[in-house]
């Protein structure tokens, strides 16, 4: 594929989660190793409790690991960096700001002017169809809305990297297939490095290039799988054999996982 | 199911509820102050105007009202800005919460006019015991309130404004003071609330003057028309107060989604 000389853009190097609980130590994360490649589109399935958001918290800064590291173009990652953007599950919009100001956050924590940061920041509500309700409060927004505001927040600070915690996970089966084909679109124009969790089988196959299936815990990578469906891709795209070959194999996959979590 | 039916009672506006509620309560006023039994506690409408006019004429009314508006806006202030730096430091700081806490759950369930006497002993009569005790009781309530608040803040607020590049100060400034608004508003209306609520005990600290004082001392000659007005006007500066806060509500934290 053409993938092969693609440069490293994430290094997770043996990296190790342990909390300390009240019932003693839990290894959330254990001997995890990823490359992700620049403008790679990675999806990672697994049953809850398997350490995904722990993993992204981990490359978003948010959280440290026990052992092992995160490189980010072969330097450590340490702490939150505009070079990670981070799109969460639930929106984490600030409510007292405008879809605008919103948007302008980061700008202007970066020291944009007000008229620059505007400027950005148009550019991205209307990238989401937005315009319309940039001096809205989210309040006053849909939840898919509100989860487009969040995904233009992080794409107005131009990250290389593009952490996503079930985005679409809170979102009715219309709206969430929706934004998955403005995603797709967006990653295609802005080719950026995608990290995106979910533990929706078809929402994995459809976005990524390779989908990574986490074991329980403690949280392993259990299998690899590429995705081997040329883009565009659309809904459609479900309907197709190669489609359910991989939702096949890769949900009896997770589901012996979530079984084994069960025990 | 609702809209279909509109009964004739839903059709009526709340303006016109409010008159309606008013009427009512002059009504019952009126059947109190012709009842026998209760007729003495309770003088009707033309009595208090004689009132009024009376308190108006040597002064007093005006005197009283300032007078404890000095003590209620005064004690409230000193409460509000030690009651935040307090909430924000035990939010934050376990040790300043681990000793606090129990200190201030404990004195906010005592009645301030139990602790009067003690002020008084220390802090002389007049005005500075009044100030004293109002500053205590809204310093409890409030700190109480705010510290909730700032405690319920959302975590992935901050998460969200660090990963766009957030600095502690940032966070401060941009995140968790706007979050913990809506909770300095509510500290700020039952901090007002208790302010009244406690006035009557801090002004039995030998006060000159002062709405709580002067129905005290109007007691004392059974001019029960003069201490119904007095408490009328007690309870419109709370309705004013409410109002005003209301207002401000509206205006700093209409982002807010209304649980209904």
């Amino acid at each position: 594929m053409a993938g092969k000389e693609r440069v490293t853009k994430l290094k997770i190097d043996n990296v190790k989660k342990v909390y300390s609980t009240r019932n003693g130590e839990m290894t959330a994360l254990n001997g995890v190793n990823l490359d992700i490649k620049e403008n790679e589109f990675i999806c990672v399935v697994g049953p809850s409790g398997c350490g995904k958001s722990t993993l992204l918290n981990i490359i978003a800064g948010l959280d440290t690991p026990s052992s092992g590291a995160v490189y980010i173009d072969d330097r450590k990652i340490e702490g939150t960096g505009t070079e990670r953007g981070v799109v969460f599950q639930q929106y984490a919009l600030f409510p007292w700001l405008t879809v605008l100001k919103n948007v302008m956050f980061g700008l202007k924590l970066q020291g944009k002017s007000d008229a620059e940061a505007k400027e950005i920041a148009m550019k991205y509500i209307k990238m989401v169809q937005l315009e319309d309700f940039v001096n809205h409060y989210p309040k006053e927004l849909s939840g898919g809305m509100k989860q487009r505001v969040a995904i233009a927040r992080a794409y107005a600070v131009k990250p290389e990297v593009l952490l996503m915690d079930e985005p679409f996970g809170a979102l009715d089966a219309q709206t969430r297939t929706q934004l998955q084909t403005e995603l797709l679109k967006t990653w295609e124009s802005e080719r950026k490095t995608c990290f995106f969790i979910t533990h929706d089988v078809d929402e994995a196959i459809i976005l990524a290039q390779r989908v990574i299936i986490m074991s329980a815990r403690p949280g392993r990578i259990k299998e690899i799988v590429d995705i081997d469906i040329p883009y565009p891709r659309d809904q459609e795209t479900k309907m197709s054999p190669r489609f359910m070959e991989l939702k096949n194999h890769i949900w009896s996959q997770v589901y012996q996982e979530y079984l084994e979590v069960r025990k | 199911m609702e809209k279909k039916k509109k009964s004739l009672l839903q059709t009526i506006p709340g303006w016109a509820w409010v008159l309606i509620s008013l009427a009512a309560a002059i009504l019952l006023w009126f059947a109190l102050s012709i009842n026998p039994k209760t007729a003495r506690s309770f003088p009707f409408i033309p009595a208090i105007f004689e009132a009024v006019k009376k308190m108006m004429d040597n002064g007093a009314l005006v005197q009283d009202f300032c007078s404890s508006m000095i003590s209620i806006l005064a004690g409230f202030a000193l409460g509000f800005v030690t009651a935040v730096p307090v909430a924000f430091l035990m939010a934050w700081y376990l040790p300043v919460r681990g000793v606090l806490e129990p200190w201030i759950q404990f004195i906010r369930n005592i009645p301030p006019l139990a602790y009067v006497p003690l002020v008084v002993i220390t802090a002389g009569v007049g005005r500075k015991p009044q100030i004293i005790v109002i500053w205590i009781a809204t310093f409890l309530i409030m700190t109480v309130t705010i510290y909730q608040g700032v405690r319920n803040i959302d975590n992935t607020l901050v998460k969200a404004a660090k990963v766009l590049g957030a600095k502690d100060r940032d966070i401060f400034i941009k995140v968790i003071f706007p979050a913990t608004t809506p909770f300095i508003l509510t500290a700020v209306r039952l901090g007002i609330s208790v302010a009244l609520t406690t006035l009557i005990a801090a002004e039995t600290t030998g006060a000159t003057a002062g709405l709580g004082m002067r129905i005290r001392s109007l007691a004392n000659s059974f001019e029960t028309a003069g201490m119904l007005m007095y408490i009328i006007i007690i309870g419109i500066i709370g309705l004013v107060m409410e109002k005003i806060i209301k207002f401000l509500e509206g205006r700093l934290t209409g982002w807010q989604e209304k649980r209904e």
